[in-house]
């Protein structure tokens, strides 16, 4: 059995600030546990620009944004095992892992940090009738194929769903030469940033259409076409507005699931909303040393904001690793009317510091109010010109309002039009 | 000259900006911005659009296939595809690093096509 003060389960932009951030912060053995073959996580595929915007001030492509990470983990004494699948975190806080060299590793940590990351949701989540020809894949394989693996996956693609990564695929395969036809997209608003819009789409002529899905896909050994069809308001299907477009690549883009096999294998309860684990301020879920971080605690639009995430569970492990930890009775958190999630779930009463409440909304809002209460009484507001689902909000409760606040007390966040 | 609409990029605000033009085609005024960040985008978009541009270089005797690259400055947004042949006709010998040059001053542009990740 090896001993180590923190173990982190993934080396993506999660793990690796929280592994520096936990150094930073005097824990002395640190291991960083890695899947794949480097470091970096899915930024290493996300070879466009726009990372690094809010945390280095700088437009840097995924790689470069990684790849400064990666560097001042070299500088440090922190281990990294890459290509190392971990299998097991048990209650005792013994992380089982394997990897090619070491074979099986027990490791019993004092704290872990749980950051896996998401997957995309496949075709098997949407029921698209239809055979099983190649030519389907998530916008996540094929970025992976071009980018990667430097080769095209089709020519003529339809793509359902306009988060960002189909958007930014969207791009993609056109300048590499293919003809993007259409981007589908259930809701009556695109889930993807406004700016990636004009850039990806507006930009190549590429139609958006809104408030619009796949019903079928054609062909036997290769794709050959789909069938689109409009949706009303709950989003089923409406008869008479199908349309047959001939492609041979449908990429989906239709949502990203938290990879947390690992957190629910060890007992923890996930969110209903995030489908990540339920935390503290710090990031520690209901398992004493147990934290999590980045996209397996709730998908976020921006690496900056996974970086800002992870540094504070860095921070929290930490100091429980340290014997610091504020950890007793706490105060809850909730989004009501239009807030759909809040991260996180408790504050401990006696926190050390001021907290921010990430959420989202629901639906597209103009000059709307957040609001957030305790017991129906206003703690504070804040006016937003726009709210929409795509885009990550926060709040900041000040250390000293949640000290005045009753002890299990439930703390509501809303929108008010 | 017409008046242009545009959905500003400049941050995830995205406000709507109208442009209008006076006689010899040159901006008169910009509305709808709600910051100074706003008022250059559009200028800038009106008179000489630019984009980073993004992809992928070969790579010649290496493990990597191909190692990502990016326009050091942003291009005129209508040679995209004309710098994409060139770059797609260019190679590269591993090892490759972050930063390296691997197309200088593309088409005369005066933007190097630098590589945004390690490739060996």
């Amino acid at each position: 059995m090896l001993n180590y003060d923190l173990v982190v389960v993934g080396g993506g932009p999660a793990g690796m600030a929280a592994a520096l951030k936990a150094k930073e912060n005097g824990i002395d053995s640190i291991i960083v546990l890695e899947r794949a073959e480097t470091l970096g996580g899915i930024l290493e595929q996300c070879i466009h620009t726009g990372f690094g915007l809010h945390y280095f001030g700088e437009e840097l492509s995924g790689p470069e944004y990684a790849g400064r990470f990666m560097k001042m983990l070299e500088g440090t004494d922190i281990d990294v095992k890459v290509d190392t699948m971990v299998l097991d975190v048990a209650d005792d806080n013994v992380v089982t892992a394997v990897n090619k060299k070491d074979g099986l590793l027990k490791i019993q940590a004092k704290a872990v940090v749980l950051a896996m990351g998401c997957r995309e949701r496949p075709r098997g989540a949407l029921s698209i009738a239809g055979s099983r020809c190649s030519g389907i894949m998530t916008a996540g394989t094929a970025q992976k194929y071009v980018n990667i693996d430097g080769y095209m996956p089709g020519h003529e693609v339809v793509i359902l769903g306009s988060g960002d990564i189909g958007l930014i695929m969207a791009r993609r395969m056109t300048l590499e030469g293919a003809k993007v036809k259409m981007v589908c997209e259930l809701m009556p608003y695109s889930g993807g940033l406004t700016r990636n819009i004009v850039q990806c789409l507006d930009d190549f002529g590429i139609p958006l259409k809104l408030s619009c899905t796949v019903v079928a896909t054609h062909g036997k050994d290769r794709l050959e076409g789909v069938t689109i069809a409009k949706v009303d308001e709950r989003l089923q299907p409406i008869p008479g507005t199908e349309e047959y477009v001939s492609c041979d690549t449908l990429m989906l883009s239709v949502g990203l699931i938290p990879e947390n096999e690992l957190s629910k294998n060890s007992g923890l309860q996930l969110d209903n909303i995030t489908n990540g684990p339920r935390v503290d301020e710090y990031r520690e879920t209901e398992h004493a040393g147990v934290f999590a971080c980045g996209n397996v605690l709730q998908v976020h639009d921006l690496v900056d904001y996974v970086t800002e995430e992870s540094q504070i569970a860095g921070l929290g492990a930490a100091k429980f690793i340290k014997g610091e930890k504020v950890t007793g009775e706490c105060v809850y958190t909730k989004g009501i009317n239009g807030v759909r999630y809040i991260v996180p779930q408790r504050i401990n009463h006696d926190t050390d510091a001021d907290v921010k409440l990430y959420f989202r909304v629901g639906a597209v809002f103009n000059n709307a109010k957040i609001i957030v209460e305790c017991d129906g009484k206003e703690i504070l507001s804040k006016k937003k010109v726009k709210l929409c689902p795509g885009e990550m909000e926060y709040v900041t409760l000040k250390q000293s309002v949640i000290k005045e606040l009753p002890v299990n007390a439930e703390i509501t966040v809303r929108v008010e039009a | 000259m017409e008046n242009r609409e545009l959905v500003c990029v400049a941050c995830p605000l995205g406000c709507p900006i109208t442009v209008t033009f006076d006689a010899d085609g040159n901006v008169a005024t910009i509305t709808g911005n709600t910051c100074k960040r706003g008022d250059a985008y559009a200028r800038t978009e009106v008179t000489n659009p630019t984009r980073m541009l993004t992809t992928t270089v070969k790579v010649e005797g290496g493990k990597s296939y191909v190692v990502p690259v990016k326009s050091a400055n942003p291009i005129p947004k209508g040679m995209m595809m004309e710098c994409m042949k060139v770059i797609n006709e260019a190679s590269v010998k591993a090892p490759v690093n972050i930063g390296d040059v691997v197309i200088e001053n593309i088409l005369g542009t005066g933007v190097d096509i630098i590589a945004t990740n390690y490739a060996d």
